[in-house]
């Protein structure tokens, strides 16, 4: 069993106990653990379930490879599910449950696959569930998802805050292990802005765990030196906490600063994502070890020998009184050492190498620990935890000599550099035959903008193996991308044997044992599913990955990677650099969604654009319509009205005395310059160059393939200057196509354009009584003599400097009345008031909808949808001919534009009096090649007109003008249909006079 | 006769850092030439200020002028001297290719200020620019984004800087930058 020692613990202070529970059950750890030590020294080795055969799993790792032991966190809006134990600071009160499990962990019903593991085979998915097609939805689907996946999904709104910080560095280390900490020291010496990022919460890495001398003191010592030197240089910002996330193109960084996670009351963000930009990055990542593929590996119990060590150093845990190290490597010697000096019984080292090991060996050997050379696993025994090994030779193919019990073993099949974040951004990797690892090779790193490497590696993530090598490295490396000059520092050198490449344990071993050999732990893959995917004939190691889905889980194939890969290629009989390895993106853990929403939540998650009469909408009825990022009243509801009865009353209100609305968010486009007439005729199908200074003109734009793409009303200012009304959506959109053309076709063209949207309140008084209105405001004559239709003014209204412009969405009497913004609300209110005596009311985007169709006035993004043009629509009036050029002239010309079969704009009236739903298509005589029926036309903008007492509609109909009188007919979703007659598009005063009064 | 009203009527958030509405405050638009000696005359004359170099803001009195691209400046003066001021540089410019707007009601500027360090970190959360003090210091502008929406910001001294934004979307960057206040200093930027 697992049990915290007496002694030991570096990292504890055993001085503050913590309470927590897991499913459940209360236990105790001190300030300094992580859950996972935690767990273990209160003997819970059962940590959770494997994904796919709910085989018990323990914790193998002591850091952010660890496969196995995910728990849900926390609970109701702190609840957050797959949360690594390795990487899990514990706090006081800390709640966590196991994943994966029904009904409970100790006794899972699921495991039921793991008999039936022969009938769940790689590509079990794409196997099974081919056919029949209906199955996959109503049957396999709901029992997958029942019985897989790990975490829950959490209920709760996350109580948390989170935030992002934008930082500028020259030089930034992550990793805070030795040689991330020279890597900083070294660098900072040439005065440049230097950060190092460390993920853990201590620093160091696994240097005090292993031991050794750097510059004449033992390492933990150096560590903490330097770490105080580094805190005093201002050019220097350490973050612990903090992982290096994703390295990207120019030199882009995420960090990911876990600030709360261990003391989840404090105060303040819980995550802060750091979004770098620096010059260089040195990646000073270590390694992680490899398990080895022998059967039973995944019993609880069996640990990396790394992992072992550290439980006992750092935390004074022993994973269990008796342990068996197996080893293709000096460095797990270390644990075998660490655990006899700790007083533990080290059963037997099993040593693959037929020659054993090195000096390491030499001193296990004076411990007295029993070492035996060429000897390896044949199987684990045990369910929930280990209770011995069968011992064979490693060179055979697994015939037990003896059964050794034991309540642990710690493994190592040798280290992987932490190549990740150096392979982000496209830095290649060589194999390194001694070391069986790839490691970054330097000749070929992710290149920059100016085509140099801007990421190098240093210490054991440039596959440095020993600790002399490692800061020797760390300053080499630092001192090249720092320009700097630097010693390394005295490390003595170390004695140690070659590591021998173990990918199978024992090298022969049969299928049996290789079906209960894994590989990846948290998604079940073993050695035999990998080569049955090689039989099968996959090669790719990209799509092995996605047929067997190894390392696909949360963790990315850390532990796995390697290993499977090598299975691959020993099954396709190529070397292991030809197979490559799949590819890595960030981030290197996952990271919390908070952190990426920053702090973009609630009222900040969106920007919400408001008018300067915006309140005043809010509280007096609005209903609201989100148009682009603004909000418009859709109407003002009055108490006990529908919206329907509320639009009714509106646009009678607007037909029969006067209504007011807020136009402000039609966009305010300023052109002016020498050039500017010529300039508009360009942009506008129509000539505006020969618009006189006072005087208003609709006008079309269409993009360089033809499509209408805004519309508005033009009003020339003076010779020089023209104000261009769009619509709300097109302001910043048509704003930036005019800079466009301006600054890469005409930048001849001595034209400036400025976007005074906001600048203005704009208030349309719309209806016969809007001039009394205005009248009573005073301060200008609104008369049709001085300010005629299409006109514009400017001059005083009710005391504030006002342009008036007279035009007229609606067919009515009607003055937009523009203000500076800061006084936009004051003359909403004057109007009101002035308004009062015609009972003046306020409209919505629905009454100017309904005003405009009954006047069959055209909307954009309603009668056009990007592939309708004016000529579709009737507008030839607007489309000059005498024009040389204008954009989307030539594309008007192509035989499609010019087909006389394109749709074209009409109006609908219903037989019935009713409307027609939106979108509706009009049917035609027979099928088409798909066998769907025929259409000759759709409905794009259908209302009830209050004004004449029925449904109103325009459409695009074929050969529509032509067809004046014609009923067609449109169905409905119920089954039934609606007949229209076509008919012309303006229902409503057809000869303006209403709007020229 | 009434006054005119800044887009949040001078709301103002309090703590450690304080983030205030401030304004109304006169801004006009300038495009032309900038290297242009009757452009800049027309500018020092309206201003006091000279034409600032490429990210930078000169400053004269309570006016100032900040550059906004290589063809446009923001000039900043009180806001009931701005319709002259259009004026002037109509008059001064007159004959010339040039574009002058008052965009003093579609602005709303933002003050924040604190300790020098949590005053740049309040903005760095939001904005992607360099705001550390040898990268950002008195004289510097820049033009970005804050989160989501466009701003402009600059220092009026060490622990205070102004920010602009669109009036529209007033209410959105001051909540930004209450919620970037509220949050609590970084560490990053070492100073007070």
């Amino acid at each position: 069993m697992s049990t915290r020692m007496a002694t030991g613990g570096r990292l504890l202070n055993k001085g503050k106990p913590l309470r927590f529970s897991f499913n459940g059950k209360n236990f105790k750890g001190y300030e300094g653990d992580t859950l996972a030590s935690a767990l273990l020294a209160n003997d819970q080795m059962l940590v959770g379930r494997s994904f796919k055969y709910h085989r018990p799993r323990g914790i193998v790792a002591s850091g952010a490879e660890e496969p196995n032991a995910l728990v849900g966190l926390g609970r109701d809006g702190r609840f957050e599910p797959n949360q690594r134990v390795t990487t899990t600071e514990l706090f006081d009160g800390l709640e966590s449950e196991s994943q994966n499990h029904w009904p409970s962990l100790e006794f899972d019903v699921g495991v039921v696959n793991n008999y039936a593991a022969r009938f769940l085979p790689a590509g079990f998915y794409y196997k099974t569930f081919m056919a029949p097609r209906a199955a996959w939805k109503h049957l396999f689907e709901p029992i997958v998802r029942q019985s897989a996946g790990l975490g829950k999904v959490p209920k709760d709104r996350d109580v948390d805050t989170y935030e992002h910080f934008y930082a500028f560095v020259d030089v930034l280390v992550i990793g805070g292990g030795v040689a991330g900490l020279q890597a900083a020291k070294v660098a900072a010496t040439s005065g440049k802005k230097v950060m190092l990022i460390e993920q853990s919460a201590h620093w160091g890495g696994r240097a005090p765990v292993d031991g050794g001398e750097v510059d004449g003191k033992p390492v933990a010592d150096w560590i903490e030196q330097t770490v105080s030197d580094l805190r005093n240089l201002p050019n220097v910002t350490l973050r612990s906490r903090c992982m290096g996330a994703g390295v990207y193109d120019h030199g882009y960084v995420l960090g990911y600063e876990r600030l709360t996670d261990h003391a989840p009351m404090a105060a303040g963000p819980r995550h802060r994502l750091w979004r770098i930009r620096t010059g260089q990055v040195i990646t000073a990542t270590g390694a992680i070890e490899r398990p080895i593929s022998f059967a039973g590996n995944d019993i609880p119990g069996v640990m990396l020998a790394s992992a072992v060590r550290d439980y006992l150093v750092n935390y004074g845990v022993s994973i269990g009184d008796r342990t068996v190290v197996v080893t293709n490597n000096d460095d797990a010697y270390r644990t075998a050492i660490a655990l006899k000096q700790a007083g533990m019984i080290v059963s037997a080292i099993l040593d693959a190498r037929p020659t054993g090991g090195g000096a390491l060996a030499e001193e296990a050997r004076a411990l007295g620990i029993r070492i035996e050379a060429g000897k390896a696993i044949a199987k684990v025994h045990g369910g929930k935890r280990v209770t011995g090994v069968s011992v064979c030779l490693h060179a055979g193919e697994g015939a037990a000599l003896e059964t050794i019990p034991c309540d642990a073993v710690a493994m190592s099949g040798g280290w992987s550099p932490v190549v990740h974040l150096w392979s982000h951004c496209g830095g290649k990797l060589i194999w390194d035959e001694a070391n069986a690892m790839f490691r970054p090779d330097p000749s070929r790193p992710p290149l920059g903008a100016d085509g140099a490497g801007y990421v190098a590696t240093a210490g054991t993530a440039s596959g440095a193996m020993h600790l002399a090598d490692v800061m020797a490295d760390a300053a080499a490396v630092a001192a090249k991308v720092a320009g700097v000059e630097a010693d390394a520092p005295a490390v003595p050198a170390t004695d140690e044997a070659p590591m021998m490449p173990v990918w199978l344990m024992p090298q022969g071993a049969g299928v049996k044992l290789r079906m209960k050999s894994w590989l990846d732990y948290q998604n079940d893959v073993k050695v035999s599913d990998v080569q049955l995917a090689a039989r099968e004939g996959y090669e790719s190691v990209e799509h092995t990955k996605r047929y067997t889905t190894l390392g696909m889980a949360t963790d990315q194939g850390k532990l796995s990677n390697i290993n499977g890969l090598a299975i691959l290629s020993d099954a396709l009989d190529q070397p292991i650099p030809m197979t490559g390895t799949t590819t890595f993106r960030p981030p290197y853990t996952p990271i919390s969604f908070g952190a990426i929403a920053g702090a973009a939540r609630d009222e900040i998650f969106q920007p919400l654009r408001r008018t300067p009469m915006h309140e005043w909408h809010e509280a007096n009825g609005a209903d609201w319509e989100p148009v682009g990022m603004w909000r418009r009243p859709f109407c003002y509801l009055r108490a006990g009205e529908t919206t329907h009865q509320a639009v009714n009353r509106e646009i009678l209100q607007v037909r029969n005395s006067v209504g007011m609305l807020d136009a402000s968010t039609l966009g305010k486009l300023i052109v002016k310059g020498p050039d500017a007439g010529k300039f508009m005729d360009l942009m506008y199908t129509n000539l505006m160059s020969t618009l006189k200074p006072g005087k208003c003109r609709y006008g079309l734009m269409c993009s360089d393939n033809g499509f209408l793409i805004d519309d508005g009303v033009v009003a020339r200012i003076d010779e020089d200057t023209f104000l261009c009304h769009t619509t709300t959506g097109g302001a910043d959109r048509i704003h930036a196509h005019m800079e466009e053309w301006l600054q890469t076709e005409w930048w001849d063209l001595k034209v400036y354009v400025a976007n005074a949207t906001e600048q203005y309140a704009q208030i349309a008084v719309v209806g016969p009584n809007a001039r009394k209105v205005l009248e009573k405001l005073g301060g200008m004559d609104v008369s049709k003599e001085t300010l005629p239709f299409m006109d514009w003014k400017d001059g005083t209204l009710a005391g504030m400097p006002v342009r008036v412009y007279r035009i007229s969405f609606s067919g009515e009497l009607s003055y937009e009345i523009a203000v500076d913004a800061g006084r936009g609300q004051e003359l909403w209110d004057k109007i009101r008031e002035a308004g009062a005596e015609f009972d003046i009311m306020p409209y919505g985007t629905e009454t100017l909808h309904v005003l405009r169709a009954e006047k069959g006035f055209i909307m954009i993004g309603d009668e056009t949808d990007g592939t309708v043009i004016p000529q579709d629509l009737g507008l030839n009036w607007a489309i000059s001919k005498k024009k040389e050029d204008f954009i989307g002239k030539r594309a008007q010309t192509r035989s499609h534009m010019a087909d006389p079969n394109r749709w074209k704009l009409v109006g609908l009236e219903t037989l019935d009096g009713s409307v027609i739903p939106d979108g509706a298509y009009a049917m035609a005589e027979g099928v088409n090649a798909n066998g769907q029926r025929n259409t000759q036309g759709r409905v794009t903008s259908t209302y009830h007109s209050p004004t004449l007492g029925k449904g109103i509609a325009m459409g695009l109909v074929l050969h529509g003008p032509d067809r004046m009188g014609e009923v067609i007919e449109f169905p409905k979703v119920d089954g039934t249909s609606v007949k229209a007659r076509i008919c012309d598009p303006v229902f409503y005063d057809k000869d303006g006079e209403k709007q020229n009064v | 006769m009434s006054e005119a009203v800044s887009a949040l009527n001078n709301a103002y958030a309090k703590g450690a850092i304080t983030v205030q509405e401030v304004g109304p405050q006169g801004m006009i638009t300038l495009r032309g030439d900038l290297s242009d000696a009757a452009f800049g005359a027309a500018v020092a004359q309206v201003t006091g200020a000279s034409v600032p170099g490429q990210r930078k803001i000169t400053h004269a009195g309570a006016n100032a002028v900040a550059w906004m691209s290589p063809d446009e400046l923001l000039i900043l003066l009180p806001y009931a001297e701005v319709g002259a001021a259009v004026s002037s540089l109509n008059a001064a410019l007159a004959g010339t290719h040039f574009l002058a707007v008052n965009v003093s009601d579609a602005r709303a500027l933002f003050r924040v200020t604190g300790k020098p360090g949590p005053v740049r970190e309040v903005i760095a959360k939001l904005a992607p620019a360099d705001l550390s003090p040898d990268a950002f210091a008195l004289g510097d502008i820049r033009r970005t984004r804050l989160a989501q929406v466009a701003a402009a910001f600059w220092l009026t001294q060490e622990g205070e800087a102004n920010l602009v934004c669109f009036r529209s979307v007033a209410r959105y960057a001051f909540d930004l930058l209450a919620t970037s206040a509220a949050a609590g200093p970084v560490g990053f930027f070492r100073q007070g």
